[in-house]
């Protein structure tokens, strides 16, 4: 059943206020959700006062500056820090993003940074990815070819068929999409969602897979595939610019003509 | 992994509006009030024996069928874009922007149109 609301424990409650200490004229507040499993308390948002002046400009260079100067207890991933790796995937102003490509000066007003959408916490801003992983394995994403386990000498792909995969080879499944899909948020035990939807199509229109048929057949199903109602959240929020909708339609379209 | 007391982390609450997920939600919300309106209108005309014209007699009743005019108006302008979608047209960010904002402007004026058919016919 679908649960609009936040259950009882997980309602967020107003938490601590750090004051700025640097007397600085170039102040952002920046609320951020914070919940620690070693406390039995309810998750809370705490609002720092950063100096801008002595700040990088992307949203991650807030995060460190808080770890590092305010408290360090703050707990994000992060890897790469320009946007290939895909580890610092959060909510920031409201939309999924990565937070190391998102520049703070495009958000007016206070600064409001959530873990991803309705994932379990594991701490402060580190949601559970393990389902959307166990999905992402059920769509064998690697190559399947009879032809290449004989040969030792590469396949080749001409290039009107390489470039089909332009704009689904670049997906750095950081989840974004997926955690911003209301159908993923209410059915995201049996919906793929909209990552490992565009991850299934990249293989599906790989012109050197031989087992289409068998991957269309297995995404073909009322929950897995169907749940996606064209809401558009996804392709919205990808920080990549990539387009899962349109995957998911490229499918969708696969299966109604074939 | 054992998180079955982990919080969730908030979801609708904080999520931004875009113009596609508010077009998406108010789709569905505007069908079911067809279909209940449809229902109770077709059952007023059938079963109370009633003229189509006691509708424009009230202001109940016109306020009843200018509100429909626009929530069909509003449906079928977004099944179109829907049946664009199912083609495969209209994915790109800009252009399902662009039709989403047709689609509210073009219920109004399909139900301003609908209005003046209807007046001139009565």
């Amino acid at each position: 059943m679908v649960q609009f609301s936040l259950p009882q424990n997980s309602k967020i409650l107003k938490g601590k206020y750090h004051k700025d200490k640097t007397g600085s004229n170039n102040l952002k507040k920046v609320n951020v959700y914070r919940w620690s499993p070693s406390s039995n308390e309810n998750p809370r948002i705490d609002t720092f006062e950063v100096d801008l002046n002595e700040c990088g400009p992307k949203v991650l260079d807030i995060l460190f500056k808080i770890k590092n100067e305010i408290d360090p207890s703050l707990t994000f991933r992060r890897s790469c820090a320009h946007g290939v790796c895909g580890s610092c995937a959060m909510n920031v102003d409201g939309v999924n993003t990565l937070s190391c490509i998102k520049s703070h000066s495009d958000i007016k007003g206070e600064l409001n940074i959530y873990p991803l959408p309705h994932l379990k916490v594991i701490k402060d801003l580190v949601g559970d990815l393990t389902t959307l992983y166990k999905q992402y394995e059920s769509v064998e994403p690697w190559l399947k070819s009879k032809v290449g386990e004989k040969t030792s000498t590469e396949i080749k792909q001409s290039q009107e068929d390489r470039a089909k995969l332009d704009g689904y080879y670049e997906c750095i499944l950081c989840a974004c999409c997926s955690t911003s899909c209301p159908s993923y948020w209410w059915n995201g035990d049996k919906y793929l969602g909209p990552a490992v939807l565009l991850q299934a199509y990249r293989w599906i229109t790989d012109s050197r897979d031989e087992e289409r048929k068998e991957r269309l057949k297995k995404v073909a199903d009322e929950l897995k595939l169907y749940r996606c109602h064209t809401i558009m959240n996804c392709t919205n929020s990808c920080p990549k610019g990539l387009n899962p909708a349109k995957a998911i339609g490229s499918i969708k379209k696969m299966l109604a003509s074939s | 992994m054992s998180n079955k007391n982990n919080p969730l982390s908030p979801h609708l609450q904080v999520y931004k509006w875009h113009i596609s997920s508010l077009l998406s939600i108010s789709h569905r919300i505007i069908g079911i009030i067809n279909f209940i309106l449809i229902i109770f209108i077709s059952s007023i005309l059938i079963f109370l024996g009633a003229d189509i014209q006691i509708f424009s007699k009230s202001l109940i009743g016109k306020f009843l069928i200018v509100s429909i005019c626009w929530s069909f108006s509003f449906q079928i302008l977004n099944e179109i874009r829907h049946l664009a979608w199912d083609m495969g047209y209209g994915f790109d960010l800009k252009i399902s922007r662009i039709t989403g904002i047709l689609t509210i402007i073009g219920s109004f004026v399909l139900t301003i149109l609908f209005y003046l058919i209807g007046k001139n016919l009565f």
